[in-house]
């Protein structure tokens, strides 16, 4: 899960990391009113996720609140990259007297949180590891013995001279690995962390992702999910805890499990449809899982047919069907719709089946071929 | 003979009152494995099927000297519940649980590599070795006893591939899934070592899927120590960049982690990589036929298909390449880091003062 910038400064402020003051404005006239309150030059951000807001236009410098609100002006409603703007953070804007990079990653390939630091910062991080590597400094973390003083400090060495600047930032490197352990982040990330003309160490933006697995420890965190930058029936899928991803094709997919579901999708290419969902299930279906499934796939208005394969391991053949039975009762679908049962308790599913007369399929490349068919497509 | 479970495989059940865990233990019973009991705090004295439960890991192994652990316990405990099964001294641990927090798992690592305590999972199927024994949720109905050890990434798709065997008759030595989250403990490659080890197994077939670089890490170990064909599938290529795919593991960032990109590493050791899953067993046969040595550079339509799409949209392939290099340039952290560019540094960081 992201957050947007302003939550992610007020995790960190939270934490202790020196951010800039600033709050968020969903009208021009609630950005004058922060700005006011700030009563010096400010930086007006648009708030939506995706990386490039500056180069899009969507971070501007006001000298003043009258400035400000001229600016969230043409800034709320712009669109980033596909992303309407409906909010924007007001902070103070700060003296840059130079800029660093400073982020954690939880790194598959070591298995442990890796700290980035770079004294290239304020610019994509991606072209200084591409361009300049030896600007990039990285800590891999014991994740059981935990980030030790010196080894922030050594990073910050990799940052500052002056020992003043290097404590801060060591202090702020702390402070940021803790912030990862703490609300479960995939990623954090400062880019840029400043020093100020005051020699002042500054986190002036903020980046965080959240480990969707520990989302239900992390009540706080998930409370700052922003329903307007996603797509509905993705959130109507969360909610029945389904892995549901929204694509552009005609051929509905129900599938259980994620390895087969992805295949059933490539297959649906394959032989000349376009898949118009990824849908997974999940292990122990529950007929009411298999019922809301249903209802999202058949609610996107593109899908022309509908694809139900299931491999049973974890899931029960019977229970799938008596969802898709009940679904099909209660929903009364006029697409049409193909179904395959294999595996734990397949023949009662295959008996329960029966009662809707659904046509079903054998193989897993058949289930595929009668959908695209009956969607009309393919070659 | 097998990999990691054979006759000899004493299971313990944790979580076994459960749905799951209760469904499961019948079914892994009825498959022959040894099922000497499960463990449910508060539950100790009760019966599940027969199945003696217990009140901790610690009196299970000691009452039934099991070594093989199967845990079927909620996110929030799977970890606890990893942890108890090393302390109470198992040996292979297969954790079926589908999400554990990323950052419990970082710290669970460390402990069962430690304590030389095998790790299948999180999040996998668990594995079956023909004829011997099964730990975890895998139908024992689609299995047969034959030659070929199967690795993969994912579950239901394992599955299917399996079956795809098993219906033109190359039989399995074991099937293990290994999992789909960002951390886990068993990794292809060490499953490739335990097949190229095992003399039972001839041929092995390898599933894998987007995200991460496992894939790539195995081509390249396969290229080094695996005289055995193999045969590989890789699920994901019809996958949006930038989203998660059901599996916390299963996601593109950016250029890293796409189908067409494993695809190639594949191809390029010579490991050919079918179109469906059922096409698994001719690809198989061919390769088998054929000279000993594995085909070199053989591209498969899919592959194919996979870079025609990645071109067509480079809208999207850009908007994620943040994320992708990142994670690129975090992987040698462990190597490089000590080695500290001084002179370099220090001129940025004067420049920067300036």
């Amino acid at each position: 899960m992201k957050v947007h910038e302003y939550q992610a400064k007020e995790l960190f402020a939270e934490a202790g990391i020196p951010v800039p003051p600033g709050e968020v404005a969903t009208t021009p006239v609630e950005a004058f009113e922060i700005a006011s309150g700030i009563n010096r030059a400010v930086m007006v951000k648009s708030q939506v996720h995706v990386g490039g807001r500056g180069k899009a236009g969507g971070i501007k410098y006001a000298e003043n609140a009258e400035a400000a609100k001229v600016l969230a002006q043409t800034i709320l409603g712009m669109d980033i990259k596909g992303l309407t703007v409906k909010k924007v953070l007001v902070t103070a804007a700060e003296d840059i007297a130079s800029e660093s990079y400073v982020g954690i990653i939880l790194d598959r390939a070591t298995k442990r949180p890796v700290i980035m630091v770079s004294p290239a910062g304020g610019v994509d991080i991606e072209e200084v590891a591409a361009k300049t590597p030896e600007k990039i400094f990285k800590l891999a973390v014991d994740p059981v013995l935990g980030l030790k003083a010196y080894q922030a400090r050594d990073l910050a060495f990799k940052l500052y001279r002056d020992i003043g600047q290097v404590r801060q930032a060591a202090d702020i490197i702390m402070k940021l690995y803790d912030v990862f352990w703490k609300i479960d982040a995939s990623l954090v990330e400062i880019n840029p962390l400043i020093t100020n003309t005051a020699s002042k160490v500054v986190a002036i933006d903020a980046k965080v992702n959240i480990d969707d697995n520990a989302l239900y420890r992390q009540k706080q965190v998930e409370a700052m999910r922003d329903l307007d930058a996603e797509e509905p029936s993705e959130v109507q899928a969360r909610d029945a805890d389904l892995s549901y991803v929204k694509l552009d094709g005609s051929i509905g997919c129900m599938v259980n499990g994620a390895g087969l579901a992805m295949t059933t999708m490539d297959l649906v290419k394959r032989y000349g449809g376009e898949p118009a969902n990824f849908l997974d299930i999940g292990g122990s279906s529950s007929p009411e899982k298999v019922i809301t499934a249903l209802k999202i796939i058949l609610g996107d208005p593109n899908v022309r047919s509908v694809l139900i394969n299931i491999f049973g391991g974890i899931t029960r053949c019977d229970d799938v069907a008596t969802g898709i039975v009940r679904a099909f009762k209660e929903l009364k679908p006029t697409i049409p719709a193909v179904v395959r049962l294999t595996g734990t308790n397949e023949k009662e599913g295959i008996r329960i089946l029966k009662s809707v007369n659904l046509p079903s399929a054998d193989t897993l490349d058949n289930v595929v071929k009668k959908a695209i068919e009956l969607a009309g497509e393919g070659a | 003979m097998s990999i990691f479970i054979d006759k000899k495989t004493k299971v313990l059940v944790q979580g076994i009152t459960g749905r799951d865990g209760s469904f499961h233990a019948q079914q892994m019973k009825s498959a022959g494995t040894k099922v000497v009991g499960g463990v449910t705090p508060g539950k100790g004295g009760a019966s599940v099927g027969g199945i003696p439960v217990f009140n901790s890991m610690a009196e299970a192994v000691k009452k039934t000297g099991a070594n093989t652990s199967v845990i079927y316990v909620p996110p929030p405990f799977a970890a606890d519940a990893i942890y108890e099964a090393v302390g109470a001294g198992i040996k292979t641990v297969v954790c079926v649980t589908e999400g554990i927090p990323a950052n419990d798992m970082m710290k669970v690592y460390p402990h069962v590599t430690k304590h030389g305590v095998r790790l299948i999972g999180p999040n996998c199927p668990g594995l079956i070795s023909v004829g011997q024994s099964k730990v975890g949720i895998m139908p024992a109905t689609i299995v047969k006893k034959g030659n070929v050890g199967v690795v993969s990434r994912s579950g239901t798709l394992t599955y299917e591939a399996i079956w795809a065997l098993t219906l033109a008759g190359m039989g399995q030595t074991t099937c293990i899934g290994i999992g789909g989250d960002q951390v886990i403990g068993t990794n292809f490659i060490d499953c490739l070592k335990a097949f190229e080890a095992d003399k039972s197994t001839k041929a092995i077939v390898m599933i894998g899927e987007i995200g991460g670089s496992d894939e790539e890490e195995a081509a390249a170990y396969i290229k080094k120590y695996v005289t055995k064909p193999v045969v590989a599938f890789i699920a994901g290529q019809a996958a949006p960049p930038g989203k998660r795919m059901g599996h916390a593991g299963a996601i593109i960032s950016g250029g890293s982690g796409t189908a067409a990109e494993k695809i190639a590493a594949l191809n390029k050791v010579g490991v050919p990589v079918a179109g469906s899953p059922t096409e698994i067993p001719d690809v198989l046969k061919e390769l088998m036929s054929g000279t000993k040595k594995k085909a070199s550079g053989r591209k498969t339509p899919a592959a194919k298909k996979t870079v025609t799409r990645k071109k067509a949209s480079p809208k999207k392939s850009a908007a994620v390449g943040k994320t992708t290099a990142r994670a690129r340039a975090a992987k040698p952290a462990s190597r490089t880091r000590t080695k500290t560019k001084t002179k370099n540094k220090k001129t940025a960081a004067r420049k920067k003062q300036k």
